[in-house]
């Protein structure tokens, strides 16, 4: 077996998960992408039907097929996956049960959907399941990916989605789901797996930063960095007090900009409040240290995610130490 | 507030918030769109404003509210009560928080005898049903919206939807869960004999056999039986659950309900807003707007970024604080920027519906003050 492709990201299975409006999607997508470069190949697979990474990067839906969707300079290869519940389930039957044209007459009855449907814990085992398919997969003596990489629920779920063995030991005590589901909670546990969090330095999604990781660990799930999105470097925090509104006018004037009262004013005002916000960001930053987690930040990036950005966040990752 | 986003948007409608909270023809608010854009927050600040000033007695519903905001409204437990708020003025404000498995519990007991009941509770497929079904919270949170506008004791009921994975699911989940439990596909699983005459199922009854043996091999036999179990026990109730979620959600479609749609100026949520709003549209369900907060505005808005940068480069060694403030001014107008043409995206494809906005604030809400600063901001 070879060894991690990167020594800041030890894991093989990269489990990404965040609260909602965080950046989830892109964080894995750039992750996905560094960890390709070096000329390695790597998966991007998203389990929630919603093609963030299809919007991303500008292509037409993903079906359920693994396909190449981006490539690095150095031959590097991301492809990505959707997995959608049914058609898991379909391929689960065919290849263990080699149920083709059963598993069809199934699906004519609504009993996949059914099946995908009624319990969330069996559906998290087939996507789960295929996630770990993909992440043990061999071919000709290599592994199809040196890494994979999750776009995971978010926060709120992320517990009960990796749970699988105890949500659906509840329903099924014994029997082939209960075995695949152990196979998968095996995966999952193992230093194999590393669940990352993606967080903003606001002061929610920094608390349920805390929340999933006390929940993860409760769990015996292994968790891996602390990844702030959408930071800013700080301009007026840090040592110089506020800046008052003479020295303000001075510096216009210097500039040759208008020093009417208004924008003296305004300006001021702004600066107040942007340095109240990097004071609180400076203590959600000191929050997330005391979890103990290495932390890495990306950068706010106004201009929208294009896949310029996407390499911008990649390098950073890349260079995480 | 109308004025901020005349600046942006001219020509862009502005909603009449304080019309429509004040309206006694609008019952029902439902305040929907993708996580982690405020919902929770917009609901609660839009019911207490509707008491406070225009003396409605309202209920907000929350589904998943923050633990600071819940302490604000008084909710130190999830009772599946309504709970007085101590407000201002002469409305009434009560707020509960939804408890799934509990309303899904009362479901049934109002719809079968206690010990029917007893045994459904004891199954583990409603364990897992009641408990983490991906519809359930959905279907509960439209389920305890019908009661409470059935006790016709509110003039105004506020609801905050469930954190799902779409927006959509709010509209969806209880129809998919209604026809799960409205049990044909059930009932055909597992006692083919009584279904067997219906059109539907003779299409497969040749693949019957092959069929039965998939569905015990991969389910396995106790699996089978809790499940059988399960379907006997709700067997009486089958037809009630559909019923019930086709009622509420004609509710949702009549003139006394309005949709409001929040959204950040950010790209996912302003495209879940689309999506949402495109069905409402589709589905001809009342519209009341769309709420857009967390904006960022400037102060001096005649100076753009690229000048106040360059200034900012210029006086730099002379005046580092005034360097600084015109970089974060700088920052702030990209920001101011980028929001706008995120906004624009939803307000070019939906002209007709209204906008109101709502200033990012300093920090996280966690108090009434704070919910009556919103409530300010909205109208």
């Amino acid at each position: 077996m070879s060894g991690p492709v990167h020594p800041a990201w030890p894991a093989r299975l990269h489990v990404v998960t965040g609260k909602g409006g965080t950046g989830k999607t892109t964080v894995a997508a750039a992750l996905a992408l560094a960890l390709a470069a070096g000329g390695h190949r790597s998966l991007l697979v998203e389990v929630e039907g919603r093609q963030g990474i299809a919007q991303l990067f500008g292509t037409d839906p993903l079906p359920y097929e693994e396909r190449t969707i981006a490539g690095t300079e150095d031959g590097g290869e991301v492809r990505a996956l959707a997995v959608d519940s049914e058609q898991a389930l379909l391929e689960y039957l065919d290849r263990f049960y080699r149920l083709g044209a059963a598993g069809r007459a199934l699906r004519r009855v609504g009993a996949i959907d059914f099946t995908t449907t009624i319990a969330p814990g069996l559906r998290d085992v087939l996507l789960t399941g295929k996630v770990k398919e993909a992440t043990t997969r061999i071919e000709s003596g290599h592994r199809t990916y040196q890494a994979v990489v999750l776009d995971a629920p978010p926060t709120g779920r992320i517990g009960r989605f990796l749970n699988v063995t105890a949500e659906t030991a509840k329903l099924a005590k014994v029997g082939p789901i209960k075995n695949q589901s152990e196979g998968v909670s095996a995966l999952l546990r193992s230093p194999m797996t590393a669940v990352h969090a993606v967080t903003v330095l606001e002061e929610m999604p920094v608390q349920e930063t805390r929340d999933t990781f006390a929940e993860l660990t409760a769990l015996g799930l292994p968790i891996g960095r602390i990844i702030i999105n959408a930071s800013r470097t700080p301009l007026l925090a840090g040592g110089r007090g506020p800046v008052s509104q003479p020295q303000l006018r001075r510096g216009l004037a210097a500039a040759g900009l208008p020093t009417d009262q208004q924008t003296v004013r305004g300006l001021h005002a702004e600066a107040r409040e942007r340095l109240a916000r990097e004071q609180m960001e400076a203590d959600l930053r000191a929050e997330l240290a005391g979890l103990g987690r290495p932390t890495v930040e990306l950068p706010l990036l106004v201009g929208g995610t294009d896949r310029t950005a996407l390499e911008t966040l990649a390098a950073v990752l890349r260079h995480a130490t | 507030m109308s004025e901020g986003y005349a600046r942006n948007v001219a020509e862009h409608l502005t909603m009449e918030t304080d019309a429509l909270l004040a309206d006694p023809g609008v019952r029902i608010m439902v305040c929907c769109g993708a996580g982690g854009v405020g919902k929770t927050t917009t609901a609660a600040a839009l019911a207490l404003r509707a008491a406070e000033t225009h003396g409605r007695r309202t209920v907000v519903l929350t589904i998943d509210p923050a633990r600071r905001l819940a302490q604000a409204l008084g909710l130190t437990e999830l009772d599946n009560t309504p709970r007085p708020v101590k407000t201002d003025g002469e409305g009434e404000l009560h707020a509960m928080m939804l408890d799934m498995k509990r309303t899904f519990d009362e479901v049934v007991l109002a719809h079968t005898d206690p010990q029917r009941a007893e045994e459904i509770f004891a199954n583990p497929f409603y364990q897992a049903m009641s408990t983490t079904f991906s519809g359930t919270q959905e279907y509960m949170a439209m389920e305890k919206l019908g009661q409470l506008r059935g006790t016709e004791s509110w003039d105004l009921i506020v609801v905050d939807t469930p954190p799902s994975r779409s927006a959509l699911d709010f509209l969806d989940a209880p129809a998919r869960l209604g026809r799960f439990l409205d049990g044909r596909m059930l009932r055909f699983l597992l006692a083919p004999a009584r279904s067997g005459g219906r059109s539907m199922f003779q299409l497969v009854t040749a693949s019957f056999g092959a069929f039965s043996k998939a569905v015990q091999r991969v389910l396995g036999a106790q699996l089978l039986s809790d499940l059988s179990g399960f379907v006997a026990a709700l067997d009486s109730m089958f037809g009630g659950f559909r019923e019930r979620a086709e009622h509420t959600y004609q509710i949702l479609q009549d003139p006394q309900t309005a949709f409001l749609v929040v959204a950040t100026p950010e790209e996912d949520a302003i495209r879940e807003a689309c999506y949402f709003a495109e069905r409402l549209v589709h589905e001809r369900m009342p519209m009341g707007g769309l709420v857009l907060n967390r904006v960022h505005r400037s102060a001096v808005p005649s100076l753009d970024a690229a000048d106040s940068e360059a200034a900012a480069a210029a006086v730099g060694e002379d005046h580092p604080g005034a360097a600084a403030a015109l970089r974060a001014h700088a920052d702030l107008m990209r920001l101011v920027d980028r929001e706008h043409r995120m906004a624009v995206r939803f307000t070019r494809a939906f002209p007709a519906v209204p906008v109101a906005e709502v200033p990012a604030q300093p920090t996280d809400v966690h108090d009434l003050d704070g919910l009556r600063v919103i409530g300010t901001a909205l109208v």
